[in-house]
């Protein structure tokens, strides 16, 4: 049993959080949001490797070749969606603090105002 | 909170997660060795059953499709939200922000990006098609293919003007696409319920072989409807944020 891909995951995790906890600027912490999870890909994909088999698509190796997980593979689809919808959706919300209250770092914005 | 506690408070808190990550490891089948049998049961059944070669689609629009329509739809959801709240500031111009830089001089963009973007564009929108097209066989499908096709309408706008961006990719248009896509995917699954089926059953012909475009059945045109929204909802969310830029440098004038 090999441990690394799930150190890598703590890793990615890690510095991921890491960065939104001590950014000073909204669009560095979302990038920092975006890190935090790409760990869960490397998760996802690890969690779901058989070692030696193809990737699950029969296109040009013969059917019930040994293959990886497919189901966690979609997961890790949805989750780049997902991530993509959440990253445009922060950016926007960036813009409108910036525009709001003229700073984008979080320090700073440390009350909710109307 | 200064920025020395927040650090201290996140170290505990870290510390705490990385003992149950740690204690959640132990309980993992280890790398390599996935157990299943969700996973095997699908690979072993997939292929002679829905005819697609690609078998993660065949997750996606087919075993998983019910959740796919609400991974659509978050996206959607994003897009609108995206429009609602950038447009509530035009509004208020006056009090929005003045660019900080506005004696900065930007260089004009140059021949070679220009000719770059604008020969690029053209093969993109041809590969993007392949891959929301071709879900059934390899590794591809909607989600990937609308990316694509979307990042062919920044190559023009990297190529001419913010103008040039709205006039290939007028709203109105891109509304009706990404409406069109996202009721496309509901609408597959509501004509399986018309014929007696459960909601999003395969009800199209399966085709000849395996991995032929024409196989699969709805998985192919749901990943072609979801190409659509993708598509649209990604050149919506772009136009949006670009629009902002615009607005900054309309407001020095």
């Amino acid at each position: 049993m090999s441990v690394f891909p799930f150190v890598v995951v703590a890793w990615i995790l890690g510095v991921g959080l890491y960065g939104i906890v001590t950014s000073r600027h909204l669009v560095h912490q979302i990038v920092c949001l975006i890190v935090v999870q790409s760990s869960t890909y490397v998760l996802l994909l690890g969690a779901g490797y058989v070692s030696g088999a193809v990737a699950p698509y029969f296109f040009d190796v013969p059917n019930h070749t040994p293959a990886v997980d497919p189901v966690v593979q979609a997961l890790a689809l949805t989750d780049v969606v997902v991530e993509a919808a959440v990253t445009a959706l922060l950016l926007s919300f960036a813009i409108q603090a910036h525009k709001r209250f003229g700073t984008v770092d979080p320090h700073e914005l440390v009350s909710l105002k109307g | 909170m200064t920025p020395a506690t927040r650090r201290w408070v996140f170290l505990v808190a870290g510390a705490g997660l990385a003992a149950f990550y740690l204690w959640g490891l132990t309980g993992l089948p280890g790398f390599g060795s996935y157990p299943g049998p969700y996973g095997p049961t699908i690979l072993r059944l997939a292929v002679a059953q829905t005819h697609a070669t690609g078998v993660v689609s065949a997750v996606n629009f087919e075993y998983r499709g019910f959740d796919t329509v609400g991974e659509e739809f978050i996206l959607f959801a994003a897009a609108a939200g995206i429009s609602v709240v950038l447009r509530h500031l035009r509004g208020e111009r006056d009090r929005s922000a003045v660019d900080e830089a506005a004696d900065r001089d930007v260089p004009a963009t140059s021949g070679a990006v220009r000719m770059v973007a604008l020969l690029l564009a053209g093969p993109v929108i041809v590969a993007g098609w392949w891959l929301a097209s071709h879900a059934q066989a390899n590794p591809s499908g909607g989600f990937q293919g609308g990316v694509v096709i979307a990042t062919a309408f920044v190559l023009l706008y990297l190529a001419g003007e913010f103008l040039v961006f709205k006039r290939v990719s007028p709203v109105a248009l891109v509304e009706v696409v990404e409406a069109v896509g996202a009721a496309g995917f509901v609408a597959t699954g509501l004509t399986a319920v018309l014929l007696g089926m459960p909601y999003l059953k395969n009800f199209l012909p399966l085709g000849q072989y395996p991995g032929a475009v024409s196989s699969s059945g709805t998985i192919a045109l749901i990943s072609f409807f979801v190409g659509l929204e993708v598509a649209a909802a990604f050149i919506l969310i772009v136009g949006e944020l670009l629009e902002q830029t615009l607005l900054v440098r309309r407001e020095d004038t």
